[in-house]
């Protein structure tokens, strides 16, 4: 069970954590042994100098397992979190749920941690611990050691009996928990709506029902699922009283001494306690499980092709390319062809989904084709060196991301331009102007917690990240005018007409005037090119 | 304090659960004093009959035991769920007034709802511990009073130490973790979320190695810091073990000093080890407590958040018939910037207006002022000539309203979606307003009664906006609103729908917000937006002789679509 999981811990601190946990409870029965002594009259009072060095060392070892399992705890979290980033840009491409990814990587890595430092830990205690109590038993008193031996079994066997039969219906119930709190949140997110429609007050009251019924029905399977605990409980306290009253009557008859029938009680409870407290720990451990099989699931995903090493430049040519997306019917991109000469501007145009994103996407390598080609130069894009050919284009896509760093950090992105050099490409993508009225100008920090722009302000910083790249030959722009209003639209115009000079460049585009910027105008059409035609006028 | 308040309403189902807990942990006591006596005792070999009282005892304390933990975890369990239950209706209540929640983002608002589980935790995990770990220790201590009272000092002392000042200790240290762990959480959260909401950008300028080393070195710092924290969680583990051992070494050593004899020694050795059971936990929940006090805050300070629009006290109930409304010289406020700025607009029963203008034009909140759920701060609006200020604010939307922006589609059947608009409608109504909104195809294989999925994510954009015209349609209010009914659909299904729902609308008052031009010369008037600003108002026809936005945009679309 959980085998990756358990191959990815780091082994040291791993054992260290699990050594000072069962040493720990090793030392109970050293610990019992003595105060049975002293308490017996056995032992002198000058015993309890060594008892306090042992209740002492318990302490250290404590500590250096909580310590020793804090670290493993944190050690897995950023192996697994180091991999999970490491295959964040695979993973996001092939169109997984962002919000997913990015709550299991934070939050949802931390459930592991009740695993890591409490359960395993109990684990390997109640593997050692239960079996010395057992043996010192034996040796101690043979009548005793056989009523702990024959009941002990109980706590397993019966945790095992309930849960089995109730473990159908407790998981139903946890499900409905889960499901209520999802309800809610359902509720809240569509407050807004119900506030249209005169039904917010109303739902406030079904809140309450629902919460109600759910109440009634999960108390209904409580009570026969915590017959389990009641079970373990009983068995655990009724063997003390099991193994007490039968050693008192010994001691009535003289054919036990004190010392033993001390060290008796004092162990006996110490059986059971290990078993106890692992099955506690289990269910808040099975959490951080579910989080770690979602993250190998992830990390085992389809590992990408074999990198290509070739350069190559000159005309592209899509030959009979399709693009299909999984889980959906119709394709993306239909079997089309397509050559585009260096230095030729050609304007995309189409509905919304006719495909000419995903035309800018197979050029950027973000996606591969499910059948036909890609040339470039007459060399197949799958055999370049994709961070070479990249190197060679400049992408602004329809929703650019402004990522949490300065403004100047964002429009270098990747190169290593100079501040002279990102002024220069935001004086020519329009926006020196906005950026000088920012608190802290090219030093401002952007994102959630920073400065937040406008559409067309945003749409500007990526055009400047295109402009931060002289060297750039190829110009891929995902309608760079979507969402903005007319004076956005005119300034972002300008820009990408200065940058597309001498360059050659594909254009997503809906508006007329970004269109006027083209040589050539392709037309798709539910994944096919339906018209393809020089502009008159054009170059 | 409000959970102050509502811990008093289930006051009966709290001592029930509390006085079951602590009776639980007090026979557990009584069990291993019993049976510690009973050793001892025999061993001085007294007569049976000395010892049937503690061998009853030991027998009925364990089963007792056994039973009270059953009861505790039932009523423990009972109580969580109904304090679950009443956080959440009561912080829902108090969202109901409150201004738009969207802002708050996704992630917030989830745990927002998480927030909730405070109360439970602080009842659960807190307070029932508390109380039971206090009865255990006053009963350990008044035992000891009665056979030694200076062991009994010993042991209040331990007790203090394991079950005050080192849950405070463990308070206090949490508190300043979280505030160092925090900022650490947030920062490795927003380098995750560039990486991956960032992905095509970075693969498009090879910029993944720098905003990969970025992440994992936020993530390493968040590590470090975690492995002190846990330094600081072992310390307190450690304590915990010291306090109770040293303790009980203490009071056998006060026991063999004072020469208290083997029974009063063992007794009190071993009552003093099992009352440090109870206490122990008291260190994690401690711990816990700064988490539950804090979401307790958040919760208050999103309860206090003022409400969205100031509701008369004494309101004036709706006019009846048909409804004029005037708009005059508005102004509404986002965040101190101006979103309208001095509006005006006046619409006649039986009209449609149509409001076009570029994205942040102001277009959806006059939509929102009009449905009261944002409020003016210049200007009027005037419905039948009654300031709407004066009408409750419940009321002017159930006469006011439509199709909003960012419609919700809820975890229901798509019967339950539209009945939300018109819970009495029957079937046949139903099938009406579904197809009007031409949705009759998709409903017919999804079936009525499918559950739509989290979000809406089962259906498609077209789909949803489709969805919730219907609702709207459902509604019938007096003054329909439709908040671009056209989005993300494809320009063929636009079409077809502005078609249909010009014809649905005929002589219905209706304000329809959009930006596609087509299919407007069916319209009584058309008002051009931008910057908050009226800058242009006509007739399709009219505003097509003049130069200006509408022309400019129209003539836009003809080419595209051409």
């Amino acid at each position: 069970m959980h085998r990756e999981l358990l191959r990815s811990l780091p082994r040291l601190h791993l054992a260290v954590c699990l050594g000072a946990a069962i040493v720990a409870g090793l030392l109970v029965l050293v610990q019992a042994e003595l105060l049975a002594g002293v308490l017996s009259g056995r032992f002198t009072p000058a015993v309890l100098l060594p008892l306090a060095l042992v209740i002492g060392a318990r302490g250290a070892l404590s500590w250096v397992q909580g310590v020793a399992a804090g670290r493993t705890a944190s050690g897995v979290k950023s192996l697994l979190r180091h991999r999970l980033l490491a295959r964040f840009q695979e993973l996001e491409l092939s169109g997984h749920r962002s919000g997913e990814l990015v709550t299991l990587t934070g939050r949802g890595l931390d459930a592991l941690d009740p695993y890591l430092t409490g359960y395993l830990p109990s684990v390997a205690v109640a593997a050692v611990v239960p079996v010395a109590v057992l043996i010192r038993l034996f040796v101690a008193d043979l009548t005793t050691a056989i009523i702990v031996l024959v009941t002990l079994p109980l706590i397993p066997i019966f945790g095992a009996l309930v849960g089995m039969t109730t473990k159908a219906v407790t998981e139903r119930q946890w499900r409905a928990l889960a499901r209520l709190g999802g309800h809610f949140l359902d509720v809240v997110r569509g407050l807004p709506t119900l506030r249209a429609f005169g039904r917010a007050r109303y739902q406030a009251s079904v809140i309450r029902e629902v919460a109600d019924a759910h109440r009634s029905a999960t108390m209904r399977t409580l009570r026969v699922a915590f017959l389990s605990s009641l079970v373990l409980e009983l068995v655990a306290s009724l063997s003390l009283a099991l193994v007490a009253v039968p050693v008192g009557l010994r001691l009535l008859s003289g054919s036990l001494d004190l010392t033993t029938a001390l060290l008796v009680l004092l162990l006996a409870p110490e059986a059971y306690l290990p078993l106890r407290v692992m099955g506690t720990r289990f269910h808040a451990a099975m959490e951080g499980v579910t989080a770690a099989d979602q993250t190998f699931a992830l990390l085992g995903e389809g590992v990408s092709r074999e990198p290509g090493r070739l350069e190559s430049s000159g005309e592209i040519r899509l030959e009979g390319v399709t693009v299909r997306y999984p889980g959906r019917d119709d394709p993306a991109l239909d079997e089309v062809s397509l050559v585009i000469a260096p230095g030729e501007r050609v304007a995309v145009i189409g509905e919304s989904g006719a495909g000419k994103s995903t035309l800018l996407h197979l050029l950027l390598g973000f996606v591969a084709p499910t059948s036909g080609r890609i040339l470039v130069g007459g060399v197949d894009l799958a055999d370049l060196d994709l961070d070479a050919w990249r190197r060679r284009l400049a992408f602004v896509p329809q929703r650019p991301h402004l990522f949490a760093t300065s403004v100047a950090e964002n429009i270098s992105l990747g190169a290593n331009a100079s501040p002279a050099e990102i002024r220069t490409a935001a004086t020519e993508a329009q926006a020196a102007g906005f950026i000088d009225d920012l608190p802290d100008g090219y030093d401002t920090v952007l994102g959630e917690r920073g400065a937040t722009l406008s559409a067309g302000q945003r749409q500007r910083v990526a055009l400047a990240r295109a402009f931060c790249r002289p060297s750039a030959e190829i110009l891929l722009l995902d309608e760079p005018t979507a969402r903005l209003d007319g004076r956005s639209e005119s300034a972002v115009l300008d820009a990408t007409r200065r940058l597309a000079e001498g360059r050659t460049a594909i254009i997503v585009a809906h508006r007329p005037a970004m269109i006027d910027l083209a040589d050539r105008v392709i037309r798709v059409s539910a994944g096919k090119i339906v018209d393809d035609r020089v502009r008159a006028g054009g170059v | 304090m409000t959970w102050m308040t509502w811990i008093k309403g289930m006051a009966g189902r709290l001592t029930v659960a509390a006085l079951a807990g602590a009776a639980a942990d007090l026979f557990g006591i009584g069990l291993i004093a019993s049976a510690a006596w009973l050793i001892t005792r025999a061993a001085e070999q007294p007569p049976l009959a000395v010892l049937s009282v503690a061998i009853v005892g030991v027998r009925a304390f364990a089963t007792g035991r056994g039973v009270l933990r059953y009861a505790e975890r039932l009523a423990g369990h009972d109580v969580a769920l109904r304090a679950q239950a009443r956080t959440r209706e009561e912080l829902y209540t108090s969202l109901i007034p409150a201004g738009p929640l969207t802002h708050r983002g996704a992630d917030l608002l989830s745990r927002m709802v998480d927030d909730t589980d405070a109360v439970q935790d602080l009842l659960v995990r807190c307070l029932l511990p508390a109380i039971a770990a206090l009865a255990t220790g006053v009963v350990a201590v008044v035992i000891g009073v009665f056979l030694l009272p200076t062991a009994a000092v010993a042991l209040l002392v331990g007790l203090v130490m394991a079950g005050v000042l080192l849950p405070l200790a463990t308070a206090t240290a949490s508190r300043r973790w979280s505030a160092r762990l925090a900022p650490a959480r947030a920062e490795l959260a927003s380098r995750v979320a560039d990486l991956v909401h960032g992905a095509a950008d970075l693969a498009a300028y090879g910029a993944e190695g720098r905003a990969l080393e970025a992440g994992m070195a936020a993530d390493d710092r968040l590590a470090a810091l975690e492995r002190r924290q846990a330094r600081t969680g072992a310390t307190a583990m450690m304590a915990g073990v010291l306090a109770q051992g040293l303790t009980v070494v203490a009071v056998v050593w006060i026991c063999t000093s004072a020469a208290a004899g083997t029974i009063t020694t063992t007794v009190l050795a071993l009552v003093s080890l099992v009352a440090f059971e109870p206490v122990l936990p008291l260190a994690a929940a401690g711990e816990r407590l700064t988490g539950v006090l804090a979401a307790l805050r958040r919760l208050r300070e999103i309860k206090a958040t003022p409400p969205a629009v100031h509701e008369p006290s004494t309101p004036v109930s709706m006019p009846s018939g048909p409804l004029t409304i005037e708009i005059q010289d508005l102004a509404v406020h986002h965040s101190g910037r101006p979103a309208l700025d001095g509006v005006s607009l006046t619409l006649t029963p039986g009209r449609r207006v149509a409001v076009v203008g570029p994205s942040g034009a102001g277009k959806s909140t006059l939509l929102s002022a009009l449905m009261r759920t944002v409020d003016y701060v210049s200007g009027k609006i005037l419905i039948n000539g009654i300031d709407v200020r004066d009408i409750a604010s419940d009321d002017v939307r159930g006469v006011v309203s439509g199709l909003t922006q960012d419609p919700y589609v809820f975890q229901a059947s798509i019967k339950a979606n539209l009945r939300l608009a018109g819970p009495d409608a029957s079937d046949g109504r139903l099938e009406q307003v579904v197809q009007a909104a031409h949705l009759e195809t998709w409903v017919a294989r999804t079936g009525w009664d499918t559950e739509l999925g989290e979000d809406g994510r089962t259906l498609s954009g077209g789909q949803l906006q489709r969805l919730a015209l219907a609702r709207a349609l459902l509604y019938d209010p007096r003054v329909l609103l439709l908040d671009e009914p056209a989005e993300a659909l494809d320009e063929a299904t636009a079409d077809d729908l502005m078609t249909d729902l010009l014809d649905a609308t005929h002589g219905r008052t209706t304000l329809l917000v959009t930006h596609r031009l087509r299919g407007l010369e069916a319209v009584d008037e058309i008002i051009v937006l931008e910057n908050g600003k009226v800058i242009q108002q006509g007739t399709h026809a009219q505003l097509l002789k003049a130069s200006g936005y509408y022309r400019a945009l129209w003539q836009a679309e003809a080419m595209l679509t051409s």
